[in-house]
């Protein structure tokens, strides 16, 4: 395979020497981790159709990479394939500011793009925590969402055109600068599509006008539930804030003395919920969200009062992730989402996990979409451990789902959550997803043995497929 | 299982074990649209209802033949909205209508289209299953996006038999600025304006005249207002004009010639032809009327860089522009795998599929 790959690309894009291969052995979840057997780095489209056809022709599985930031074990490779890293479709193509587009590669990073687009007064809506690092094609493979997505939508509602290959080499176009393209929407499902059905090669970003004020209310309760009610009541009195995110008191105590962002350490959560518009707007938004918390509840009410304090409001939220890191030798990190009026009975049963496991875990959410991050801290190094962790993320992805929610919102499948997925879907509904992979895909050579489990994985892990708290024929007796 | 869904079920197994074909219908308000279905009639409108809607969830979930009128009027008893504005073309559409043809109304170039919105569906398969995909949730990335696809999709995978979508909160205030302006100046207009934060949420020109509806919060409406000029709409004829667009009851589009939907990025140049226009979407959607040929409305558009679609009237043909060949082979093979005998909506799309 290293030689067939020589003769198509320059000698330093096919790395197969056990040091040049060991960095790339697992993503941003590194407790799952395989060596590939190859790694290539192609400079151009026709370079990636030719890697494509010749990986097509030799029947070798071949596995997408952008940034390698995924936290779901879904860049991980594959042991006898080719990782396929595009950190070398880095360039931003062009910024349309009349349009307001812009056309990068894939391995450009997420915030780059809005670092390029400032000029204009524009920016790339989507903002995932690992913005700094994360690439655009990394995004497009997760449908990447942020703290931003309840009033600016996911990676999906900001894309507006993908250019791809498919596993046989052909290029394909999906959507555009118009906004109605004939057929089925493809370009819908192929984002957060994991790199099973295409590899992108260019995409065309939604760029929106860089709103002229934002401001953050910062909310003490003495309360979790207390807190949950608060965002459920604000979503009530028609106020979309363009980002409501909690963290209970774990969490603050951990990112406090890291980055200082002034956290009320008494409370038993924090909300921070973010205003943007026209001043006018702001700041009628921000009075109206004061006057919410404060009849829900709240302790303390802070506002920034300069963008400077915003962005000190947001430094602890955003820093939550290695704040973990700095209490907890490890840290595993869920990523399921729930009606946000469960908010407070899932916080429980976190609570009864930690006993239940031997673990402590602290809480970030993105409230206003219902998506929680759970932090479970453990050491790998001592012994049981790791295993009791994963019990526990799978336990609390199941009440996602008897909740009536999913098993992740913005993380991905991966490897990590494939045991979950039997729980979410039914055999029939499996099968939908795997007639979409050989509909792109025949061969079933891209990204194999991720997202979707197999009918034998499903029957091996032996959790039953549940529907709103309800297991299909509860009649019958079970292992 | 309800009887009327059981009922749905029933038809769609015995189609499926005999291969003929079924067309789907909700209400019919969009027959004119796409291609037309040879087929037996499957209407879908008995199985209906609202199954859950809590306002702060912001998610709204429906069976596939709930009228489009009592969706809304349940959402607007709690000022809640479908902010795509779905057209009902003077009728009352059903929800599941509403979803697998996925048009969207005037706040589309805003708020985002109907694809957006859903969060989750529930398909009926040729075998007769029911397969729920996405959810009732706002960020949800389990498992393909199966939800979106089947939204546009003339229902040739099968039928949605129920839907959630998310729904916003009523903007506060509403204004309709009106300017007197040619159509090359009002696309310059809707570019300069749409790269900066206004509280614009739609946008229309015709024979003249652009008109700009401003949502929001009351102060930032009446800060834009003062800041873009022209003339102030009543509050009666805005919310009429912008129906009329919605609906396609506005005289531009009762004209008896053919009428083309012609997409492109909002910035394109304006379009060399003679037909008379109706510019909506901020300048991405260019309504084109006239007798005008097909290939030559398809080269303009392509060349403007979108597509053409032969909306109603006129000769017959092709409605759609003709797709890619990697993407039909991928059209091709979802078809195969999800309706393996043809049996649902043959032709509604694609010749063959």
């Amino acid at each position: 395979m290293a030689a067939a790959l020589r003769k198509l690309l320059p000698a330093d894009c096919v790395l197969s020497r056990d040091e040049e291969l060991r960095p790339y052995e697992c993503d941003g979840l590194s407790v799952f981790r395989q060596q590939p057997m190859l790694v290539v780095l192609p400079r151009t489209e026709a370079e990636l159709r030719a890697v494509l056809r010749e990986c097509s022709r030799l029947q070798v599985p071949v596995v997408a990479r952008g940034a390698g930031t995924g936290l779901s074990g879904g860049a991980m490779p594959h042991a006898a394939g080719v990782l396929l890293s595009l950190a070398r479709f880095n360039r931003i193509l062009g910024i349309d500011p009349v349009a307001r587009t812009a056309r990068v590669q894939p391995g450009v990073r997420n915030l780059a793009v809005s670092e390029a687009a400032a000029a204009y007064g524009l920016y790339y809506a989507p903002d995932p925590s690992s913005q700094i690092a994360c690439s655009i094609g990394g995004n497009v493979a997760e449908n990447s969402g942020g703290v931003h997505c309840l009033k600016y939508g996911l990676t999906l509602h900001n894309v507006l055109g993908l250019r791809g290959c498919t596993i046989d080499g052909e290029t394909i176009e999906l959507g555009g600068g118009a906004l109605d393209t004939p057929g089925l929407d493809l370009l819908a499902l192929s984002i957060g599509s994991e790199g099973l059905l295409l590899v992108v090669t260019e995409v065309l970003l939604k760029l929106v006008p860089k709103p002229a004020l934002a401001q953050v209310v910062m909310a003490s309760f003495d309360d979790v539930g207390k807190a949950g009610e608060a965002v459920a009541a604000i979503i009530a009195a028609g106020i979309i804030p363009s980002g409501l995110e909690m963290m209970d008191r774990k969490a603050t105590a951990a990112v406090e003395p890291f980055v200082k962002a002034g956290y009320d350490l008494g409370a038993a959560a924090i909300l921070l919920a973010e205003s943007d518009g026209t001043p006018e707007e702001v700041a009628e938004e921000v009075a109206a969200i004061e006057r919410v918390l404060t009849t829900h509840g709240a302790t303390a009410i802070a506002v920034s009062a300069s963008d400077a304090e915003r962005l000190r409001f947001w430094s602890g939220r955003k820093n939550a992730f290695p704040a973990a890191g700095r209490i907890s030798p490890d840290y595993y990190c869920m990523d399921g989402t729930i009606p946000r009026n469960r908010l407070g009975h899932m916080l429980k049963a976190i609570e009864q996990m930690e006993h239940k496991y031997g673990l402590a875990c602290m809480n970030v959410f993105h409230a206003g979409d219902g998506n929680l991050h759970p932090l479970i801290l453990f050491d790998a190094n001592t012994a049981g451990e790791w295993e009791r962790a994963d019990r526990f993320g799978a336990d609390i992805l199941e009440l996602c789902v008897q909740l009536g929610g999913t098993i992740t919102g913005e993380h991905g499948v991966g490897v990590e959550k494939l045991n979950s997925m039997c729980v979410q879907f039914s055999p029939a509904e499996r099968a939908a997803f795997f007639a979409v992979k050989r509909a792109f895909d025949p061969p079933g050579l891209l990204n194999p043995g991720k997202a979707i489990p197999t009918l034998a994985r499903c029957a091996e892990y032996g959790r039953m497929h549940v529907r709103h708290g309800q297991l299909s024929h509860p009649e019958l007796p079970r292992f | 299982m309800d009887p009327a869904l059981q009922q749905l079920r029933q038809r769609v197994m015995d189609a499926n074990a005999a291969g003929t074909p079924l067309c789907l219908r909700g209400a019919g308000t969009k027959e004119f649209y796409g291609e037309r279905c040879e087929g037996a009639l499957l209407d879908m409108r008995a199985y209906h209802g609202v199954v859950d809607y809590e306002p702060s969830e912001l998610v709204i979930t429906a069976r596939c033949g709930t009228p489009l009128s009592e969706v809304e009027r349940l959402l607007a008893e709690h000022q809640q909205f479908l902010a795509f504005e779905p057209p009902a073309f003077g009728g009352d559409p059903t929800i599941g209508g509403v979803i697998a043809a996925g048009l969207s109304g005037p706040r589309r170039f805003q708020a985002g289209a109907a694809r957006d919105f859903v969060l989750g569906a529930v398909l009926l398969d040729a075998r007769g299953e029911l397969l729920h995909f996405g959810g009732k949730v706002i960020k949800n990335v389990a498992g393909f996006d199966l939800a979106r696809l089947l939204c546009g999709s003339l229902g040739i995978l099968g039928a949605i038999t129920e839907i959630s979508i998310k729904v916003l909160p009523l903007p506060r205030r509403e204004q309709t600025l009106c300017f007197e302006v040619a159509a090359p100046e009002a696309l310059t207009l809707f570019n300069r304006w749409g790269g900066q934060p206004l509280p614009i949420s739609a946008t229309a020109w015709n024979s003249g005249q652009a008109w700009v509806r401003l949502s929001g919060a009351p102060s930032a409406v009446h800060a834009a207002r003062a800041r873009l000029g022209g003339e102030l709409l009543d509050d009666a004829g805005a919310q009429a004009l912008w129906r009329s667009l919605r609906d396609q009851t506005h005289p531009f589009f009762s004209q008896a010639r053919a009428l083309w939907r012609v997409s492109v990025p909002s910035s394109a140049a304006p379009l060399a032809t003679a037909a008379a226009q109706l510019i909506e979407w901020g300048g991405a959607l260019r309504w084109c009327a006239g007798d005008l040929p097909a290939d030559g409305m398809r080269k303009l558009a392509r060349s403007a860089g979108g597509s053409a679609l032969h909306w109603r009237g006129g000769a017959n043909g092709a409605r759609f522009d003709a797709l890619a060949p990697a993407a039909l082979e991928i059209h091709r093979r979802l078809k195969s795998r999800f309706d393996p005998r043809g049996i649902f909506n043959p032709g509604r799309m694609v010749a063959g599929l």
